[in-house]
């Protein structure tokens, strides 16, 4: 059994931030990531594009909080992921590394979730097909070394990820074909005109503007379908539409998201409350349950200044110190939550792409027509094994969400697969502390 | 630093920049990393962990999500074929 004042979930800016406050100001830290490095996904280290002029900005942020970090004296747990809480004040971890797993439980007396968001995925005809991904993910995927340079992407969903994703993508040498965003400019428009409040965001915006160059943004218009050559097995193209207008725009691969989903399972196994989708808390970050406290993206997608600011005033809150400076100027950032969710709020006609036999559940391979047959989340778990793969449904329980209004709410142990040979050698009851068990 | 390392995907070498992720060899192969309960073949989708689209053996262990894990020199890895 390993003791830490504080535990914080997740290194992405949050988690970095509440730790290196908590850990700074005296208490003992763990940072856990499931990744092998921190930074999260915004952060993301890996294999730097060959031109990182357009993001000199950033890096000196993200250098600037990693340095900090390192400096705090918080211990860095990287391949781990809390897959139960058995008991307040506990966690059990799969540490993974590249030839083994092994169950490590850790206690804590403060608790700090930073887990951050993963994308929404739509199902449309050929969204399982090889060379479609996330736009995130496929950000991703080019940070751990896939190269792209010139090859045609065409970028899809919603969201200022797919901006960003176009820039970066460019960088690596790709040819974007274009951005396809399903928001109006009428409802990005007063996002835009909002953003004076945030000069940073503004310049940020400018930045990508330049970056882009002539690659066409297309506002209101969204992917219909992704085909590939039967041949060779390769993406071809996708059909994009704005409604009126319907074309095929040949591409090598597709990144496609639409906006972020929070990661909310662990909090919910806590017994956090949440309004809608996110995660309750109040002016210090405290969730529902005592000596729980939540930071970034859970409590609402605001994004990377909201992250740092949320997870400073968690981290000092743990560590018994004032957080005012911190939370005045985290009143702007909630505004900023907000803004984004109503600029890019989904069109009805995305929960018309799928055909009957389209899968949603890509775990399982459960198509539309099956589900669209069954009266809720959990008939379909039953029936369907809709959810019941390893993801869990962190796919295509959003997506279900989206397409039938299901909300898959309740969460049980474990969080994620955890190999048998792990857990049978891990001897859970050694580990309960004295007064637990 | 040595320039690139070597993996070998399905008993074939894949030489990738160092740091690189399991999930870009194999892409870099042009393999698929799993075959779907119906028979599709499947690549990383969300390329940080969440969605086990990725997952193949590596070094003898089944399952695991090859975007979460750094390609190290004579890594053996296994995918659905």
């Amino acid at each position: 059994m390993k003791h830490a004042d504080v535990i914080v979930v997740g290194a992405g800016p949050a988690g970095i931030a509440a730790a290196t406050a908590a850990a700074r100001h005296g208490r003992s830290v763990f940072l856990l990531d499931d990744n092998p490095a921190a930074g999260g996904q915004i952060w993301r280290g890996g294999i730097e594009a060959p031109n990182q002029r357009a993001n000199q900005e950033e890096n000196a942020r993200k250098d600037s909080a990693l340095h900090q970090l390192a400096r705090s004296g918080a211990t860095l747990l990287f391949g781990s992921r809390v897959f139960d809480a058995p008991a307040p004040g506990m966690l059990h971890t799969l540490r993974e590394t590249a030839d083994d797993a092994e169950v490590v439980a850790l206690h804590y007396d403060k608790l700090i979730l930073a887990t951050g968001a993963r994308e929404r995925f739509l199902p449309f005809p050929g969204w399982t097909l090889p060379g479609v991904f996330g736009a995130g993910g496929l950000q991703a995927l080019v940070k751990g070394g896939f190269l792209v340079r010139g090859k045609r992407v065409a970028v899809a969903g919603s969201g200022p990820l797919l901006l960003a994703v176009a820039v970066h993508l460019l960088q690596y040498g790709a040819h974007v074909t274009s951005i396809a965003e399903q928001a109006t400019i009428s409802q990005l428009a007063p996002f835009a005109a909002s953003l004076w409040s945030h000069p940073a965001k503004i310049r940020q915006g400018i930045g990508y503007r330049a970056a882009l160059g002539k690659t066409p943004y297309r506002t209101g218009c969204w992917p219909v379908a992704a085909f590939q050559n039967q041949a060779t097995g390769l993406l071809k193209s996708v059909r994009l539409t704005n409604g009126t207008k319907t074309w095929e725009e040949p591409c090598d691969l597709l990144a496609c998201g639409f906006h972020l989903v929070p990661n909310t399972e662990l909090a919910v196994l806590l017994g956090c409350n949440l309004r809608g989708d996110f995660v309750v808390i109040d002016e210090q970050q405290q969730t529902s349950v005592a000596n729980v406290y939540c930071a970034g993206e859970p409590t609402g997608i605001a994004g990377l200044d909201a992250a740092l600011l949320q997870g400073e005033i968690a981290g000092l809150t743990c560590a018994g110190q004032s957080t005012g400076p911190a939370r005045a100027r985290n009143a702007t950032e909630k505004k900023f939550a907000a803004r984004i969710e109503s600029a890019f709020r989904l069109r009805p006609e995305l929960r018309l792409l799928a055909s009957p036999e389209t899968i949603v559940c890509r775990c399982e391979d459960v198509t539309y027509d099956t589900l669209a047959a069954r009266s809720g989340w959990t008939d379909a778990k039953l029936q369907t094994r809709c959810g019941m793969g390893p993801c869990q449904g962190r796919i295509c329980g959003p997506a279900t969400q989206t397409l039938f209004g299901w909300t898959p709410k309740s969460v049980r142990p474990p969080l994620f697969p955890v190999p048998v040979s792990a857990l049978c050698s891990h001897d859970s009851q050694q580990d309960v502390p004295q007064e637990i068990a | 630093m040595p320039k690139s390392v070597t993996i070998w995907v399905n008993g074939l070498p894949v030489q990738i920049e160092p740091e690189s992720m399991v999930s870009a060899a194999l892409l870099k192969a042009g393999v698929p990393c799993r075959r779907s309960v119906t028979g599709e073949p499947r690549t990383a989708l969300c390329g940080m962990g969440i969605c086990f689209e990725c997952r193949a053996t590596v070094n003898g262990a089944p399952h695991r999500r090859t975007c979460q894990l750094i390609c190290r020199e004579g890594m053996v890895v296994e995918s659905d074929r």
